[in-house]
């Protein structure tokens, strides 16, 4: 009943008081799907369990997964002969422990996902939107140039640049970014394309609404969500690809524990212990398979709420 | 209208290859590492003769520019140029091995779908139940294991421990088959040689299932949603109603339009099937095209890695091409 009192001095506190009450109540709905729809609810709780190992390794990890112990080369896993407790998942080569090693690991594997996702995300997105927008010459040079980029191999591509400008964090996010832009530019453009001709944007240009404007904050919120989702499922791909790259000894190199690195590194000793091969690669894949399932729910209770709204 | 447009794509090849060729050239020679270096094995023991002799026989003494000229007008008539590891011309180099590729890349995409058009099929048909949730287990597994390492722990199991299927290489030298295709598998049949045939098999069976997993898991999931859109098309339902078996209404009708998008996909895969060829190669001995491409970077043999990524890159952009063109006719409302 307040409302019907609204004075000109009130009257901005309470739209923005509604402002920040509908925002809060998006991401309730957001929290209550994303618990009902297990597979994510699964996928988003493990993700949420890698992160927080990464950020607290120091604490967790049982050993220093740089210290080598020669007179614990290659023991094996503490569920085999010869493997103890305090080894949990036995030791590589030169000794040094593999469960710390992956605990330190994961803080590479995870920052390079999101890092590169990010960056690439944020870029491509915004020239997408503006090529998409806009149209004309601008969008045809990047096409073009988008289309150019495509017509590479990935990998070879990054091998390639990997061998040019050296191994190194920086290096390989920057390489990352270079090909990983031309998606979102595609599918942000694409959306655009197609939001642009819908009436409330015809409306808004017809209220003298500035061009900018527009796109971020009529078209950007409604085309987020397709951003998003493919931002996801973009993580696990580039952490797949950072371990190929440090698999052929192109990305972080070691002794920094990478899982990519771990995995070539066991190969000589795939006849005897297997373990330090295939233990890193398991731990690659419950976090990949995780971020996938999270994408895969978010694409679900996004979707049919854009239908609904 | 359209026909000009398609025509205008297949122009755009030329400058595209064109454009790839000076950027692999430029490229190339932006990385650290002399080539004269490697080729003498880096024993850093050579006389300056030695060194100049090499080098003007690689024209590496040539500017820039010059190597440049040679190397765009030799494309022009086949002429790739001679490695400087092996002193053999590139394209004989590249055509020894192109076979072992392009049989690895047909054996994953044959074992992908053999995989997954049934569990697409069936998972679409008989939707939400045990076997639709199992495919769809299998196909999230099949995207989130990295390759190599698949095809590490595929070795460990079947080659190491239980010790069925070889770990390494093409074949045993001795079941080798005549060289007709220079595709072991192909050739052992046309000639009739049954052990070629086995042993080249056993050697081809993990490598394929390690590439075409993950090709294996996308197919699954586009065709179980154009499966799923198609059967509750109306054409379905009066296929149903004439009394048809429902075998053939799912063979004959559903599955046939929902193969349209999965065949796109396809070809867009074939891109990612040769692009990850090259850790497969490795792990697996396998002597092809990725392998070579690989060795050929870390040896800084510029001739054979300009030719090597140029055919890589020939076949993109084709295979994108042929993919865009086929869909501008399924689907009218793309546009190029």
């Amino acid at each position: 009943m307040a409302e019907l009192y609204i004075t000109k001095k009130n009257s901005s506190k309470i739209i923005k008081y509604n402002k920040g009450k509908m925002f809060w109540e998006s991401i309730k709905h957001f929290l209550k799907e994303l618990i009902q729809c297990r597979t994510a609810f699964l996928g988003a709780i493990i993700v949420l369990s890698f992160i927080l190992i990464a950020i607290f390794a120091t604490f967790i990890a049982p050993h220093d997964p740089l210290k080598a112990n020669i007179i614990n080369r290659l023991r094996p896993p503490f569920w085999i002969d010869g493997g103890s407790i305090t080894y949990l998942l036995g030791a590589d080569e030169i000794g040094r422990d593999i469960l710390s090693r992956i605990i330190y690991g994961s803080r590479i594997s995870i920052l390079v996902g999101l890092v590169t996702v990010g960056i690439s995300g944020f870029i491509g997105t915004l020239l997408g939107s503006f090529a998409g927008y806009y149209r004309g010459r601008f969008d045809a040079i990047l096409s073009r140039f988008a289309d150019l980029l495509l017509s590479f191999p990935y990998l070879i591509f990054a091998i390639f640049l990997m061998s040019i400008v050296g191994p190194g964090f920086f290096n390989l996010i920057v390489i990352l970014c270079f090909k990983s832009w031309v998606n979102f530019f595609r599918l942000s453009r694409g959306e655009m394309i197609s939001e642009k001709t819908k009436e409330y944007v015809e409306a808004a240009q017809a209220l003298g609404v500035s061009d900018i404007k527009i796109i971020f904050k009529e078209i950007l919120p409604n085309i987020i969500h397709s951003i998003l989702v493919l931002a996801t499922l973009r993580v696990g791909y580039f952490i797949i690809l950072e371990a190929s790259l440090s698999f052929l000894g192109l990305g972080i190199q070691p002794p920094t524990p990478a899982w990519g690195s771990m995995i070539n590194a066991g190969r000589a000793y795939m006849l005897s212990s297997w373990w330090v091969s295939t233990i890193p690669g398991i731990a690659l894949l419950i976090l990949v398979l995780s971020i996938n399932l999270l994408g895969e729910g978010l694409r679900d209770i996004l979707d049919p709420r854009l239908k609904l709204e | 209208m359209k026909g000009i447009k398609i025509l205008e794509r297949i122009l755009i090849v030329i400058p595209t290859m064109l454009a790839i060729a000076i950027l692999v050239f430029v490229l190339m020679r932006m990385m650290p590492g002399d080539p004269v270096d490697k080729m003498m094995g880096e024993s850093g023991n050579v006389s300056i003769e030695e060194i100049q002799a090499l080098e003007k026989e690689f024209h590496l003494d040539l500017p820039l520019f010059e190597q440049l000229k040679i190397f765009i007008t030799g494309i022009f008539h086949g002429d790739l140029g001679v490695s400087f590891q092996e002193r053999k011309p590139v394209w004989n180099i590249i055509i020894e091995r192109l076979p072992a590729t392009i049989e690895l890349a047909l054996g994953a995409l044959i074992f992908s779908l053999i995989v997954a058009i049934p569990i697409g099929v069936i998972s679409a048909v008989k939707q939400n139940s045990l076997i639709d949730r199992l495919g769809m287990a299998f196909a999230f597994l099949g995207i989130s294991a990295p390759a190599f390492w698949l095809g590490i722990v595929l070795i460990i199991i079947f080659a190491v421990n239980l010790n069925i299927l070889p770990v390494y290489g093409r074949s045993i030298f001795a079941y080798k088959p005549v060289h007709i295709t220079g595709m072991y598998v192909l050739d052992s049949i046309l000639s009739r040689n049954w052990l070629a045939l086995k042993d080249s098999l056993r050697h081809l069976i993990l490598p394929s299932i390690s590439l075409g997993a993950a090709q294996a898991a996308v197919i699954t999931r586009i065709l179980r949603s154009s499966m799923l859109e198609v059967l509750r098309a109306d054409y379905v339902t009066l296929a149903r109603t004439k009394g048809l078996s429902e075998y053939i209404v799912i063979t004959r009708h559903a599955l046939r339009n929902a193969l349209i998008p999965t065949v796109t996909v396809i070809g867009l895969q074939i891109g990612m099937l040769l692009g990850g060829n090259m850790i497969i190669e490795t792990i697996f001995g396998w002597p092809g095209l990725g392998r070579l491409v690989v060795t050929s970077i870390f040896s800084r043999d510029f001739p054979v890695i300009q030719g090597a990524v140029m055919l890589y890159a020939l076949i993109y952009v084709t295979a994108n091409l042929i993919v865009d063109i086929l869909y501008t006719y399924l689907n009218p409302r793309t546009t190029l």
